[in-house]
């Protein structure tokens, strides 16, 4: 719960700490991250390795890191032979020293997301208590939502300690990330209407029947860093290949393609070598801009 | 380095190693001034050359650096001669006399002939030559004299120079080991690089560069020479063009691509070549893209939710094979077929199968008028990176950048005054796209949607200037400059969309050959079955009846331009191409008068081509008809019509004709006695300098103003920007027509009445006064610029309120309002500032006459005269005058007359006057004259004046000449005659 608050509180507290992360450094913290468990620990040593890039921004990108890495594994930890291991290996020591953290250890032992080897594990107590009905993903997910749920009280209490002490996969992860997203098209909001600059959301763009929607469109286009900036899509993660030609392919570029040149503000950093589509309509920003140049109001301009 | 300050004693001042331009080789050829220096090898062409550079010499010795470490090619040479030619801006420099040519037409050498080559052993490349000029030579600001000039200024005062030592050993030609003589050149190019990085006038880093570029090209040229052998020579220019990467990236695209593949660039630096490779890739285009307009897009405009989220795909794989083919069409060896052909045709089938046809159509269509319409930068309208830099000029001065950077970039090869139809720039994406995808569908709504267009663009209404009664030299407060630049944007893009509708409708005939005469005839009557896609007939036939041609026949002439062999044997096309050779026979340059006469002309250059690419039949150029019927249709023309506008310039001419350039590049080959054969023509490009308008960031703001302000018309609907161009253009117009009804008509009626005061004070002068209150007038007149922008910002911001919907958001109405309000008050302003003080002069001019008319003689003779100093008043009447002068039997005006006449000749020799005669004459004229009490000395004047002999103007206008000049006999014309009467009305 502390990270909620570091990340909230950078939100609140206008840090415009410039997040500079070149493609090398970014790769090096990849490597660090390799052996890391998802642990407050592991942002802790990431932290004292990069100590001028801000918490929020590291965590970022070892959750990213993270899950790609658990991407990778997830076909040999779902092997249904490997599972039914796993549940065994659970089960017999639940019954030898049931107060240590057994799913935690386990987790670390076969390099598994905590939160995501609790889900298999229930997955397999439940097929076992009703094994003829397989267990509807809607009771699965509200289990591990609310662990108490769960009949056996011991497992209950092994699978909290693992959604509570993973800070990439989980429930409560799911609901953090989701909260950060919209805190920060919130803070965007904030900040246009701060400098008086009228815009169109999603929502009203929905409405109006556009097939693409930014988070927002400028009803009067601005200008940043000499690029003209007709829409701004809001990214409360770190801005890595992956992630970024994702969204290119399906989001940005689609914006460009409807309303012309927009600003991506990945609140917690990007790749810097990414940006590279400026003059192709797509500007990438760490934050909220400072330099907004605005069409001058009033006739006294002349034109060049 | 003690070793690096001193040049290489011998290589360079070799003749045979080629003329390296080094300081001190300079300082030391400076007293040959007009000889060229020659090399051995190639003296005849380089006196050719020196001789066209001598006059340079003289000036641009002064004291200035020469250039940096020349070149040591041939090719480098005459780069580097290029600069020096460039200070040769002497020829026009007071400074620096030209040294006189006598030119001897018979010497081969000073007129080669055309196709002669010249003669240096080096192929040649071609040279691209930069006259430049610069305005004026006393503007101590102004930055362009350095900027011309490839001299680095600033170089520090040691020469650039390579280790002496190095050089000395490699030409004694001692063996070295590979090591050392590396280690040479690596000293070699740090000190270049240095030299790079130390000078930062652009110019010279440039010709720097080119130098370079030419060592590396001529590498083999060089072996031996210099740097030792052709290795020495590439590693040397790959090491240097590594440590100046940063320039080299921003090269243009071409460049770029042309060097990373460059085999030896490879094989000595493949970091090198990887590094140019990605600096490629950054090198972008914008892609302007077609909004998504609810209105048109949304769901509601869909059959189906199938067909709305297919159509949201298409848009974006769409701009996705716009961008990958911006991106890769100029590799070698790309194509557009194996590289986009089957995700096209894929994407056509889903537009297909969703039955989004029209929608991607309307879409294809807008984005061809978007990135096609203007005059096509052949092949260089994507790699523009620099066009920020041209945009901070403004958007006059873009354009007119950009046409620069056409002559300087595009392909110079004669291409003939007929070239075959051809789709420059973007349109090659288009029509391979269209013959990719062959989809009959897609085919089908286009022409559907470009015929809607075509007939609409033909429609437009272009108004002539008032038929008010405003006098003949006030064309509308501007208003036909606008409508020339709206008539040229029309028939631009009904000339593009007429030649995309001619390539889809006669793409399904198009033949690779002529099909023999048995299948013509079977297609022949096939076709001419079924209607043709447009009546091209019935609209040429209005547009004459209308007379309308100017605009119809130049994209008629583009539809059928396109037309496939048999096309032009249907019954149907033969009449169309047949109404187009009477229109063609019937016109007559300059029948139209002179207003029309590049209406003419591009009518003629255009159907001209068009009698002469391939597919016209030549058999028609002898039919006669429909002649009549042409005739019939030119006699009962309406007497308005477009045709009658002098709408076209020169610009639109040779961007509808760019094949017209060909004079141009073939009287350049000539004078040049180059020809195509040696790669390329000479290019003469005369640079002059532009004014700078304040400093650059304040210009790229500006132009980032312009650029928020047409990007905030981008995704708001159409109506709103046609809605703010109206109101602005409307609103300046009234304001410049209120100006005059009110603010001149005030200004000059407070003129009168200063006139008619200042007329009752004693000692006046008239003229004077008539100048000074003109003056005032005038200065007054500039707070019209005031008064109008107070007018627009009045007036426009709720006139545009008004006609925007009630619903529009407060920010946009804003916008909208401020634009519209700016739009209309640069527009008043700009004319005003242009025509204020020419409006009030004549208004004035005209008032002052009628103040002089209306008021009495006698006033302005009591008002407005005093005698002269010690009269006495005793001075005959001017009555007096006359009968004295009629005492004579003559009446005064005659006795003028015949002195006049008599002047003039011819006389016999009694009649001569002499000068005593005419003094004594005149002494009493103006004695009578001076008297200002007795006389009205008007009176003369006016006599004179009605009987024609003296123009009212010239006793005003030549006023001060007249009292200048002094009575000499023998040249007594009319004119010092009146002078002299003149003289003595006035000041006796």
């Amino acid at each position: 719960m502390d990270r909620v608050r570091d990340s909230s509180a950078s939100v609140a507290g206008e840090a415009v700490e410039l997040v500079r992360v070149c493609r090398a450094e970014y790769r090096a913290i990849g490597r660090l991250t390799e052996r890391l468990r998802p642990t407050r620990q592991s942002i802790r040593t990431l932290q004292t390795q990069f100590p001028h890039l801000p918490p929020s921004t590291l965590l970022s990108i070892f959750s990213q890191e993270y899950q790609k890495r658990m991407k990778r594994s997830m076909v040999r930890h779902h092997a249904p032979d490997v599972v039914k291991e796993y549940y065994q290996r659970y089960r017999s020591e639940a019954k030898t020293r049931p107060a240590a953290p057994l799913l935690l250890e386990l987790a670390n032992q076969v390099d598994l997301s905590p939160a995501l080897l609790a889900r298999l594990i229930v997955e397999c107590f439940l097929e076992e208590r009703q094994a003829s009905v397989a267990a509807s993903r809607h009771v699965l997910n509200n289990m591990l939502r609310e662990p108490y749920l769960i009949p056996d009280l011991l497992l209950a209490k092994h699978v909290e300690q693992c959604t509570v002490n993973d800070c990439c996969y989980g429930p409560l992860v799911d609901c953090i990330k989701h909260a950060i997203g919209l805190e920060h098209e919130d803070l965007l909001r904030d900040k246009l209407r701060e400098r008086n600059l009228s815009f169109l959301d999603e929502n009203q763009l929905r409405s109006k029947g556009y097939d693409k929607t930014p988070d927002i469109i400028l009803e009067v286009p601005i200008a940043v860093d000499g690029h003209i900036v007709h829409w701004i899509e809001s990214k409360a993660s770190f801005g890595d290949d992956h992630s970024h030609h994702t969204y290119l392919n399906e989001q940005f570029w689609s914006y460009c393609n409807r309303f012309g040149p927009g600003l991506v503000i990945y609140w917690y950093g990007f790749i810097s070598e990414l940006d590279c589509q400026r003059d192709r309509g797509i500007l990438l920003r760490d934050g909220f801009p400072s330099d907004i140049v605005t069409l001058c109001q009033g006739p006294a301009r002349s034109r060049v | 380095s003690q070793t690096l300050t001193h040049g290489p004693t011998t290589p360079a001042k070799t003749p045979s190693t080629s003329r390296s331009v080094r300081t001190q080789d300079f300082s030391d050829r400076r007293g040959n001034k007009s000889t060229p220096i020659q090399t051995s090898r190639s003296a005849k062409a380089q006196q050719h050359r020196g001789r066209r550079r001598s006059g340079g010499f003289g000036g641009c010795a002064s004291g200035r650096q020469t250039g940096p470490r020349g070149a040591v090619s041939e090719e480098g040479v005459r780069w580097d001669g290029g600069g020096r030619r460039s200070r040769g801006v002497g020829r026009i420099e007071p400074v620096s006399p030209p040294t006189q040519v006598q030119l001897n037409f018979n010497n081969l050498e000073d007129f080669p002939p055309v196709g002669a080559a010249q003669s240096p052993p080096v192929a040649t490349k071609p040279s691209r030559r930069i006259n430049p000029t610069p305005v004026s030579a006393e503007r101590p600001n102004s930055k362009p004299k350095s900027c011309f000039i490839s001299t680095p200024l600033s170089l520090p005062a040691s020469p650039p120079a390579i280790p002496e030592s190095a050089g000395a050993k490699l030409t004694a030609g001692s063996p070295h080991s590979l090591q050392e003589e590396r280690e040479l050149l690596r000293k070699e190019r740090y000190v270049w690089a240095v030299i790079f990085s130390l000078n930062n006038i652009p110019v010279s880093m440039m010709m720097n560069l080119i130098c370079l570029l030419s060592i590396y090209v001529h590498a083999d040229v060089l072996e031996k020479a210099y740097l030792g052998n052709v290795h020495n020579c590439v590693y040397f220019s790959v090491r240097v063009l590594e440590n100046q990467f940063e320039l080299v990236s921003h090269l243009d695209k071409c460049t770029l691509r042309l060097l990373s593949e460059n085999e030896r660039v490879g094989t000595f630096s493949s970091s090198l070549k990887d590094h140019l490779a990605q600096a490629q890739e950054n090198c972008t285009a914008k892609v302007s893209i077609i909004p998504f307009q609810p209105a048109t897009d949304n769901r509601s405009n869909f059959s189906s939710d199938r067909a709305f989220h297919t159509f949201k795909k298409q848009r974006d794989v769409f701009y996705g094979f716009l961008r990958e083919w911006e991106d890769s069409h100029k590799e070698p060896g790309w194509d557009f077929e194996a590289a986009l052909g089957s995700r096209v045709r894929m994407m056509v089938s889903q537009l297909t199968a969703a039955g989004s046809h029209s929608h991607f159509a309307r879409l294809f269509q807008k984005q061809l008028i978007q990135m096609c319409k203007g005059p096509c930068v052949l092949g260089s309208s994507s790699d523009a990176p620099d066009a920020d830099l041209l945009g901070m000029l403004g958007a006059d001065s873009l354009g007119r950048l950009k046409r620069l950077q056409q002559r300087l970039v595009q392909p110079q090869g004669l291409i003939g005054p007929c070239p075959p139809p051809s789709f420059p720039g973007h349109q090659e994406f288009f029509k391979c796209f269209l013959q990719t995808a062959s989809c009959c569908q897609l085919n089908q709504h286009l022409k559907d949607g470009l015929c809607q267009q075509l007939l609409k663009l033909d429609e437009v209404s272009i108004l002539g200037p008032d038929a008010s009664p405003a006098r003949g030299e006030e064309t509308g407060d501007g208003d036909m400059e606008q409508q020339v630049r709206r008539f040229s944007s029309v028939l631009l893009t009904a000339r593009l969309l007429a030649k995309f509708l001619g390539f889809i409708s006669f793409l399904p005939y198009q033949t690779s050959e002529l099909p023999s005469r048995d299948i013509q005839d079977t297609a022949i009557t096939l076709r001419s079955k079924s209607s043709p896609v447009l009546d091209v007939c019935a609209v040429l036939r209005s547009s004459v009846h209308r007379r309308r041609t100017i605009l119809t026949v130049p994209w008629i002439v583009e539809f059928l331009s396109m037309l496939d062999h048999i096309g032009p044997l249907l019954p149907f096309y033969r009449t169309a191409l047949c109404l187009l050779l009477q229109i063609y026979k019937r016109m007559l340059l300059g029948r139209g008068g002179e207003l029309c006469y590049m209406n003419q002309l591009l009518m003629v250059a255009v159907l001209g081509w068009l009698f002469q690419i391939p597919i016209f039949p030549e058999d028609l150029f002898f039919s006669t008809d429909l002649k009549e019927e042409v005739k019939e249709l030119e006699n009962i023309t309406s007497s308005q019509g477009l045709d009658t506008l002098p709408l076209v310039d020169q610009q639109l001419l040779y961007t509808c004709c760019p094949y017209l350039g060909e004079f141009r590049k073939l009287l350049a080959a000539f004078v040049a006695g180059s020809t195509s054969k040696s790669g390329g023509l000479i290019r003469k490009i005369t640079p002059t300098s532009a004014e700078l308008r304040g400093p650059s960031t304040s210009r790229s703001q500006q132009k980032l103003q312009v650029d928020l302000e047409q990007a905030f018309f981008h995704n708001q609907p159409p109506s709103l920007r046609r809605t703010v161009e109206f109101v602005a253009e409307r609103v300046g117009s009234n304001c410049v027509k209120h100006i005059k009804a009110t603010l001149v008509l005030e200004l000059v009626k407070g003129g009168e009445k200063t006139l008619r005061d200042s007329l009752g004070l004693e000692g006046v002068n008239t003229a004077k006064l008539n100048d000074s209150i003109c003056a005032q007038l005038c200065d007054a007149g500039m707070q019209a610029l005031e008064t109008a922008t107070r007018f627009c910002s009045e007036n426009a911001p709720g006139a545009v309120r008004v006609l925007l919907p009630l619903e529009t958001s407060p920010s946009v109405l804003t916008t909208a309002e401020s634009i519209t309000t700016r739009l209309a008050t640069e527009k008043a302003c700009s004319w005003l500032s242009a025509n204020i003080t020419t409006l009030l002069k004549r208004e004035w001019k005209s008032a002052f006459g009628r103040v002089m008319k209306s008021v009495p003689s006698s006033v302005r003779l009591s008002a407005g005269s005093s005698c002269v100093s010690d009269c006495t008043h005793k001075v005959p009447l001017g009555s007096e005058v006359m009968i004295e002068i009629k005492s004579d039997h003559k009446p005064c005006c005659l006795m003028f007359q015949e002195v006049l006449s008599v002047a003039v000749g011819p006389r016999s020799e009694e009649e001569a006057y002499t000068v005593h005669q005419i003094e004594s004459l005149l002494y009493r004229v103006g004695q009578t004259l001076g008297c200002r009490k007795k006389t009205d000395y008007l009176f003369l004047i006016r006599q004179l004046i009605e009987r024609g002999l003296l123009g009212e103007e010239e006793v005003g206008t030549n006023w001060p000449k007249f009292k200048t000049l002094r009575f000499e006999a023998g040249i007594l014309t009319n004119h010092f005659l009146m002078a002299f009467l003149v003289c003595s009305c006035r000041s006796l």
